[in-house]
């Protein structure tokens, strides 16, 4: 298999991450992606695995607050970072006011890609706040961000819905973003 | 994935050491080169991350450029507030390209290194000589709709992918390089690239173990910039074609453009030709076209991708009048 003069012990590694608030250890086969220690290692299995190319977005998480493609990332190089999935947005008592406007909004059908679309949004609406513009923003030298109807739909647009539940997942952002409680 | 050895630099002078061992590559984002790993299309034994390097830092230069670090991410990069006021053209750039998320992984020195999105380079089954050199091109005879139409040999019609580096292109963008024994140098973007020729593998003038650190923004020239992307799907998709100008205007008169093409070639197209034709000229439609005539004088189609060449005029032309627009529309 590993013809390489490399021992196998080195293909393995040793690392840390805190995951949802807690830190967590972890020996893994280098080759192991974010997603698949989340999901295999730790049971996390809110993140969904789509396409594993980084093109469905249905394995969003948040690194250090910075939404990104689990799949496209492997764990070792995330050794004492903070991640955040589906599973630590909420509380027992209260879901993430974008996990309400979900329902709320009925922004889904089948619910795989929802994980991701609501980790991305988390992040998504973190950097509108930061003022960080889009291919959507008129004049990119603006420091000002309104996040209409076209805004949303760029910035998700790393986030595939095959049940194109997309008017429902827009509208549930901007619930959120406008602050309205429903 | 094939099995591989993992390790982390933290001094950039050690990185050129790690990565002179057989087999190995350096690893940053990530976002393009584990996607190849998984496809087995890139399979190296020893992996060394870079990522951590200290080497993410935008700062003023005395002259009034910019250093970027080759280990920012392409978001920070395009949301800096100085890139955005005086290099707008490449914050538009890197928007236009990839995903929020994506955008967040992904650095600039990794951005430049990607490779094409050649579906015959992806498909492990058909002959590619930039994949495996001397088997031939399939994309010659096969589906080239995204294929290029400049600089293109008959060992390989690939394209370079990014949008980024096309806004670079216009700008004149230097790129820093640290080689294995310390000395720094810096390669003009423009000739950063070299030509498929017979030997498509070969991409770059980077020499073995040496690495991306840094690219340096001369001041920006006069003028409105603009970047414009033509695609199939309104976002998240490569270009067809794209293209970077920058326009200054005194009166009604041209009197210095930047043109660089994105999605044409093996690297970002910058149209000296064009550029050219526009100096000093009237801002009529008719300069336009003259522009886009000449910067497509040497153009080829493959078949699928003759409609780049006529697509390609008609975005130029576009952009063009787009920039005049800002220039004259912001001074009165």
């Amino acid at each position: 298999m590993n013809t390489s003069t490399n021992s196998a012990a080195e293909a393995v590694s040793r690392i840390t991450l805190t995951v949802n608030g807690q830190p967590r250890e972890l020996e893994l086969d280098t080759r192991t992606s974010l997603l698949d220690a989340l999901r295999e290692y730790l049971h996390l299995t809110g993140t969904k695995k789509g396409c594993d190319h980084g093109q469905c977005g249905a394995c969003t998480v948040l690194i250090n607050g910075r939404r990104i493609n689990s799949c496209l990332t492997l764990a070792v190089m995330h050794d004492h970072d903070d991640v955040v999935t589906i599973e630590g947005l909420s509380t027992p008592k209260a879901l993430h006011p974008l996990q309400a406007a979900f329902i709320e909004r009925d922004a889904f059908q089948c619910g795989y890609c929802t994980p991701g679309q609501i980790c991305s949004a988390v992040g998504m609406l973190s950097e509108a706040k930061a003022g960080w513009p889009s291919h959507a923003t008129a004049d990119v030298s603006s420091g000002q961000i309104a996040l209409s109807h076209a805004e949303i739909r760029e910035r998700m647009s790393g986030n595939i819905c095959r049940c194109a539940a997309y008017p429902n997942i827009v509208a549930a952002i901007r619930d959120v973003a406008e602050g309205v409680s429903r | 994935m094939k099995p591989f050895t993992y390790e982390k630099v933290t001094d950039p002078r050690a990185a050129g050491a790690a990565v002179s061992r057989s087999g190995a590559k350096f690893i940053s984002g990530g976002t393009n080169l584990l996607d190849l790993m998984k496809l087995e299309i890139e399979q190296p034994t020893h992996l060394v991350d870079i990522s951590r390097l200290p080497l993410k830092h935008i700062e003023d230069l005395p002259d009034g450029g910019v250093r970027i670090g080759a280990q920012a991410a392409n978001s920070e990069v395009a949301a800096d507030p100085r890139v955005r006021a005086r290099y707008p053209v490449l914050a538009e750039a890197i928007l236009s390209g990839a995903s929020g998320q994506l955008r967040n992984k992904a650095s600039i020195g990794g951005n430049l290194v990607q490779r094409t999105r050649c579906a015959y380079f992806y498909d492990t089954a058909a002959p590619c000589n930039k994949r495996t050199p001397g088997t031939g091109c399939a994309a010659l005879q096969g589906v080239n709709r995204i294929h290029a139409i400049l600089g293109a040999s008959d060992a390989c019609i690939a394209t370079h992918p990014s949008d980024m580096a096309v806004a670079m292109s216009a700008l004149e963008a230097q790129i820093e390089l640290l080689e294995p024994k310390q000395s720094t140098r810096r390669v003009a973007i423009n000739d950063f690239y070299g030509p498929p020729g017979s030997a498509p593998h070969i991409e770059t003038v980077l020499r073995p173990g040496e690495m991306i650190t840094a690219v340096i923004l001369p001041p920006p020239p006069p003028g409105r910039q603009r970047y414009r992307k033509v695609r199939d799907r309104v976002s998240y998709e490569f270009a067809l074609v794209s293209v970077a100008v920058i326009v200054a205007t005194d009166r009604e008169t041209i009197n210095a453009a930047r043109v660089a093409f994105g999605a044409l070639a093996y690297k970002p197209w910058r149209a000296i030709d064009a550029e050219a034709v526009l100096k000093g000229r009237p801002a009529t439609l008719n300069t336009y076209q003259a522009a886009a005539d000449a910067a497509m004088r040497s153009a080829v189609g493959r078949g699928h991708n003759d409609f780049k060449i006529e697509l390609a005029k008609r975005t130029l032309c576009r952009t063009l009048a787009d920039a005049v627009q800002m220039s004259i529309g912001r001074r009165s």
